[in-house]
């Protein structure tokens, strides 16, 4: 059974050679031209004229384009159609492109968009929260509200108040593989995209709409992105569209990667908040009521902020029962990059609010915060006998019951959920099993003994301190959008046996391609590498959502799956005919098929098949069950499940310098039934290093005039290599989804980013072992060491 | 100069009519369709554009993106192409990346692998430190780490000749025009000597040309900045300049010796100041970048000048065949402003060999491969109990590297104890009034500059003062 296995990842013998091929890496046809866009320089203006004479006169020069030569501007927005792909009038963020250079090479297009003069009116630019409050520069109309009973009477009533506030810095995506799209003109004006995109049918669809085609007439294809955490939902649209336009307008084929520094400079990244919050509580530190304010830099277009800032609401609770609660969310609007999906979407943001107050409360009560988080906990939904609930019954997803817009029937359940609590947001949380996960941590990371040894510690060192937190993880899975949690798959089987499989998903890394060709091996009783694994291509599967909210493997390998049992069931019939037996006695295993006594190679069945005249190709649909919202009211069942993990982090501070190092981490998390341990390891390892470098050392820097300042690896700083907790100990819980998901796993690329707030309530810890428990140490996101510095010193008085 | 030769994955080739700042990196991809070389930053901060460079000295990891055609001539240039046998068994780091999960998106992978297999050749176990230029997003490096480390015992590779000892590498030929340029009095292009002399009498009379020895900055004025640099002089080929000879009880260090060999040099004189060469950028810079470019660039934030004129540093310039030697603070005269005539250059630099109370500091957002904020270098001498002599150094603190002269001042004639360490703060403000930028704001500057003294006095009472030495 291919399923389950450890195996590498598919292309993991390319990738270490070197023959993995990313689009800069596509051998490109004779006259193949490149380009590079001009930027705006200010933050905010009026364009008064534009002089691109030098520009259009510099060595290898073809074609210079701007507002002027297309009058129709393509729009390159994922939402709003607010995303013109040159400026049109407006600059609306330093670093918007604003004129477009083709060039007969990548340097040659570098040089020439460097030399255009662009006049402009400059006007006060918007470029922080508060500026952008004060002018009620906004997404929709005021801000969203979500509440559940009277958070503010709740809290008032209570037997213990806090308060506060926390800035959360954003975050840069530092893909290692930069934004990079190839265009491809065909006959009758068709057009072919090689894209390094998260989102082929987006690119598809921005593409014909800028070339004014039927989405027929252009295909996109993605053999493998080098990384996208969310940064190529969206931001390859332009390129791909600049691409396709040059094209169209030359006759050659175009290519346009963005230099790292015109990337960052360019593109959105997470988006940055603060969050306020009030909250009441007991002596125990339960929650009576909570209110927060998310108040989200969105910068200059729309993009996905609304469902982003969305799933900050939806992830406010994290891991725990808010009894009365009050959200209120701003979508500001600013003149800065375009902030944009970043792996947990927003969810990272809304949960660092819930675990600040969790830490807030227990530095209040002086008690241990792994205790508060516990009070605080859902309550672990059991059956009438109190046993666990048992898994829900897979979900009848026949063509009959999947009429458009009617919501997925439920099934019984209605006793069981009469003991689930519901989040904020009425869903009924039948699935916490942050209980069990974290008493196993507890125990396997010997956190309670290390508590106390690293008070001990602390007593004896002045200079250097020690600090420890354990968080856990609930993060919701599905697109908020339901529509978009569907998927097609693919699937051939040639006269050889050999198999072909082509799903809606992308591949960044995530080793999706690998758990997909698993799945469809699985079907067909194939070890792995007997299944090829292609390139994404919209003229294969149509009408794909990105790969993204973690739903790859569910959503894919679902689809997949029926593909191929599709055709498994035409090959057993076939066989079955042939061996008076049932279908169902058809057993496929080991590249052999076995009915009756009768053993065939799965060639041979193939050939069978192919000489019976029986198609051996099908497509694969899926969609996922049980999930209905309503955004504005806030009600529903976004998530058809919740993905559950827990970390523990130590660190060390240097109250000198507040330099500080990440001593240790045990994570323990929840995949369902791997369906590649090793991949979910790799996701688990890989989120919580960037989610620690996100709240430590990831510091975005723009000044006063708009210009960011961190722009390039030199001045922004990912970990490195040394950065990992040198003692890093992670494990999969490994019991079954309850949902009927694909192989009762569950979905791993987002959730453990989220483990990395365990090292800000760390270092929070620690700081706060400088003080005499008065004071609340407040840190702020990203907690670079200059911040920990100055929360020190606020420990002492200073 | 009209041609460079090099071995490109063991087939011998030569370069003609390229322009000098051609780097290598576009080379492979764009001429030789060797787009296993990735391009992740072109600036030499991410590594992925790693390969290996082997010359007589043995092989080196180098970024491509920052490294000249011209750098190569007479060296063998290997690239993750060239990493696996010609039949394709896997070299031992290969394997194991693929055995332990060490790659997901793949794209950073060539450049580890480059890495790995240069550090694998040396023997080397310090993967955090030889994996610090190499950077990657996906997989947390963990993964990658176990990689390294099951990979280590296994033999080397034989399908490497130019790392075997003895292999006779490409004949260097004489480089380029005679000083003074062609036929028509314009200057060369492209000048590679091989003298100190040679070079130091074409820059008296080309002082407007570049002179690049390890392209780890100048680099960027290509990538980065799209500069035209000719004419441009390339100085690897200066043996000289990379000698480091004690000299009674000084050591003299050639401007072309490399940062990898100077910590190699000072690593049993001042351990500090190891430490501090460290945490110099990564190995493929440190591998480039030369000790003569620090001090030239004249850069606020290097971190050779800080420790040098702690040290009592004393520098050595050269015009054509005039040569004066200056203390090295005195060289560095405002915001990347020297006091260095047109067309003079920078010989070597000398150091005292006894420096017992030596200490380096140095503050980033990331501990490896990063920018100081600040870099604070100490060296006080103690003599019954009372401060006799100071020098002390800083980087990030002002528009150049500078002494702390209030602070030397007032340190001398007291004890050197916490209360005194504590009582010279204010003196700080008084030496330096930084700036605020992405790196640090003026007043964390400035109040951790005080607070590396406060270390520093613990440090030499043998208190634990780094992060970096505690153990979970």
């Amino acid at each position: 059974m291919s399923i389950g296995r450890p195996l590498a990842h598919d292309a993991a013998a390319l990738h270490v050679t070197g023959q993995a091929r990313y689009v800069d890496d596509i051998p490109t046809p004779a006259g193949t031209l490149h380009l590079a866009f001009g930027l705006s320089a200010i933050a905010h203006g009026t364009i008064t004229g534009m002089d691109l004479s030098a520009v259009r006169a510099a060595p290898g020069v073809v074609a210079v384009l701007s507002s002027a030569d297309l009058p129709e501007m393509p729009d390159c927005s994922p939402s709003a159609h607010d995303e013109p792909l040159l400026a049109t009038g407006t600059l609306h963020y330093l670093g918007q492109p604003v004129f477009l250079v083709i060039a007969e090479s990548h340097l040659a297009a570098r040089r020439a968009a460097r030399l255009g003069t662009i006049g402009c009116a400059e006007r006060p630019a918007l470029l922080t929260l508060d500026q952008a409050l004060a002018a009620n520069s906004r997404f929709e109309a005021g801000p969203l509200i979500w509440a559940r009973g009277d958070a503010a009477a709740a809290i008032a009533a209570a037997p213990h108040r806090v308060e506060g506030r926390i800035e959360v810095g954003g975050q840069e995506h530092f893909y290692l593989e930069g934004q990079v799209a190839l265009a491809l003109p065909q006959e009758g004006g068709d057009m072919v995209v090689h894209s390094s995109t998260q989102h082929p049918t987006e690119v598809q669809h921005k593409v014909a709409h800028a070339l004014h085609l039927p989405m027929n007439a252009v295909r996109v294809e993605v053999r493998r992105m080098g990384g996208g955490f969310g940064g190529k939902e969206s931001q390859g649209n332009a390129l791909a569209v600049a691409c396709a336009v040059a094209a169209r307008a030359t006759g050659r084929p175009c290519k346009m990667r963005y230099d790292r520094d015109d990337d960052m400079i360019i593109t959105g990244k997470r988006h940055d908040l603060r969050i306020l919050y009030r909250v009441g509580f007991d002596g125990e530190g339960r929650l009576a009521g909570v209110e927060f304010t998310h108040l989200l830099r969105c910068g200059w277009s729309q993009d996905l902020s609304l469902p982003v800032a969305d799933r900050a609401m939806l992830h406010a609770d994290n891991a725990y029962f808010l009894p009365a609660v009050r959200i209120e969310s701003h979508r500001l609007r600013t003149n800065t990059q375009s902030a944009t999906a970043f792996r947990g979407f927003g969810g990272p943001q809304g949960m660092v609010g819930i675990e600040r107050v969790m830490d807030h409360i227990a530095h209040a009560l002086r008690r241990d915060p792994l205790a508060v988080r516990r009070a605080n906990f859902y309550r672990a939904p059991v059956d009438s006998a109190g046993g666990r609930l048992p898994p829900a019954p897979p979900e009848d997803i026949s063509e009959q019951k999947m009429k458009a817009g009617q919501p997925p029937a439920r099934p019984a359940q209605a006793q069981a959920q009469a003991e689930a609590q519901t989040t904020h947001y009425h869903m009924p949380v039948e699935d916490f099993i942050g209980h069990e996960i974290v008493a196993a941590l507890e125990v396997s990371s010997d956190y309670t003994a290390r508590r106390a040894g690293i008070a001990a510690w602390n007593a004896a060192n002045p200079v250097l301190k020690r600090g420890i937190a354990l968080t856990p993880v609930k993060f919701g899975i599905s697109f908020t959008l339901t529509w978009l949690n569907q998927a097609g798959a693919l699937v051939h089987v040639y006269q050889d046996g050999s198999v072909h499989l082509n799903h809606g998903g992308t591949e960044m890394g995530q080793g999706l391609f690998q758990k997909v060709a698993q799945i469809a091996a699985g079907v067909f009783g194939l070890e792995t590498g007997a299944v090829k694994i292609t390139a994404t291509d919209t003229s294969k599967v149509p009408n794909t959502s990105a790969t993204a909210a973690s739903s790859g493997s569910d959503l894919n390998g679902m689809a997949a799956r029926a593909a191929c049992e599709t055709i498994r069931g035409r090959l057993a019939g076939l066989l079955a005919d042939r061996h008076q037996a049932a279908p169902a006695d058809v057993v496929f295993d080991g590249g052999r098929v076995r009915v009756a006594g009768a053993d065939y190679s799965f060639a041979e069945v193939a050939a069978m098949a192919c000489q019976a005249r029986l198609s051996l190709s099908a497509t694969g649909y899926y969609r996922t069950p049980k999930i209905v919202w309503d955004r504005v009211r806030g009600m529903g069942r976004p998530f058809f499940y919740f993905a559950c993990g827990a970390a523990v982090t130590e660190v060390v501070i240097d109250t000198l310098t507040g330099e500080n190092r990440i001593l240790r981490t045990d994570i323990l998390h929840d995949t369902g039934t791997s369906l590649n341990p090793a991949l979910d390891i790799g996701q688990i390892e890989g989120g919580y290093v960037q989610g620690a470098g996100w709240l430590t050392t990831e510091e975005l820097v723009w000044d006063d005039r708009g210009r960011l300042r961190t722009h390039a690896p030199s001045t922004y700083k990912i970990p490195a290599c040394s950065d990992r907790p040198p003692v890093f100990n992670v494990a999969l819980w490994g019991r079954a989804n309850r949902e009927d998901s694909v192989g009762r796993s569950k979905a791993v690329g987002e959730p453990p980013l989220m483990l990395g707030i365990s090292a800000l309530m760390a270092l929070s810890d620690a700081v706060a072992a400088c003080g005499d428990g008065s004071v609340y140490p407040a840190l702020d996101a990203p907690a670079t060491a200059e911040r920990v510095l100055m929360a020190v010193r606020r420990q002492r008085g200073d | 100069m009209s041609e460079i030769a090099f071995l490109l994955n063991g087939t011998p080739v030569r370069v003609a009519g390229e322009p000098p700042t051609r780097t290598l990196l576009d080379w492979l991809r764009q001429d030789r369709g060797l787009t296993g070389t990735k391009e992740g930053c072109n600036e030499g901060d991410c590594g992925a554009c790693t390969v290996m460079v082997t010359d007589a000295t043995g092989p080196r990891a180098l970024n491509a993106c920052i490294l000249f055609l011209p750098q190569l001539h007479g060296k063998a240039v290997r690239t993750v192409e060239g990493i696996a046998a010609p039949d394709g068994r896997l070299h031992p780091v290969q394997q194991a990346m693929i055995d332990h999960h060490g790659s997901q998106c793949g794209f950073c992978t060539p450049g580890f692998v480059v890495s790995m297999a240069v550090a694998h050749l040396q023997g080397r176990q310090d993967h955090d430190d030889v994996l610090a230029g190499n950077l990657c997003r996906c997989t947390g490096y963990a993964p990658i780490i176990r990689a390294a480390e099951a990979a280590a015992a296994k033999p080397a590779p034989d399908w490497m000749p130019e790392t075997a000892p003895g292999f006779a590498f490409p004949p260097v030929s004489r480089g380029g025009p005679a000083p003074g340029g062609g036929a028509d009095q314009s200057p060369p292009a492209l000048f590679l000597p091989q003298t100190t002399g040679e070079l130091a009498r074409w820059y008296a009379a080309h002082p407007d040309a570049t002179l690049i020895a390890g392209a780890t900055d100048v680099g960027l004025w290509v990538t980065k900045d799209l500069r035209d640099l000719a004419p441009v002089a390339f100085l690897s080929g200066i043996e000289e300049m990379r000698r480091i000879d004690r000299q009674g009880d000084r050591l003299r260090i050639g401007a072309g010796v490399t940062i990898t060999d100077l910590m190699a040099a000072v690593a049993p004189l001042y351990p500090g100041f190891a430490e501090l060469l460290r945490r110099y950028s990564s190995v493929q810079v440190r591998n480039a970048a030369t000790i003569g470019g620090n001090i030239a660039n004249g850069s606020p934030i290097g971190d050779g000048p800080p420790a040098l004129i702690a040290l009592g540093a004393t520098l050595h310039l050269r015009h054509g065949d005039d040569r004066r030697d200056m203390p090295l603070e005195a060289f560095f005269l405002d915001y990347r402003r020297q006091d260095r005539r047109p067309g003079e250059l920078v010989e070597a630099v000398t150091i005292p060999l006894q420096a017992p109370a030596l200490r380096c500091y140095k503050l980033s957002k990331r501990f490896d491969q990063d920018i100081s904020a600040v870099c604070g270098c100490f060296n006080v001498t103690v003599t019954d109990g009372i401060v006799t002599a100071a020098r002390i150094a800083f980087g990030g603190m002002a528009g150049i590297p500078k002494r702390a002269l209030a602070v030397e001042a007032g340190l001398i004639g007291q004890a050197l104890t916490p209360e005194t360490a504590q009582a010279m703060k204010p003196l700080f403000a008084q030496d330096f009034t930084p700036l605020s930028d992405m790196r640090a704001t003026a007043p964390y500057r400035l109040e951790t500059a005080a607070n590396m003294l406060v270390r520093y006095v613990a440090d030499l009472a043998g208190q634990p003062v780094n992060v970096l030495g505690v153990r979970a």
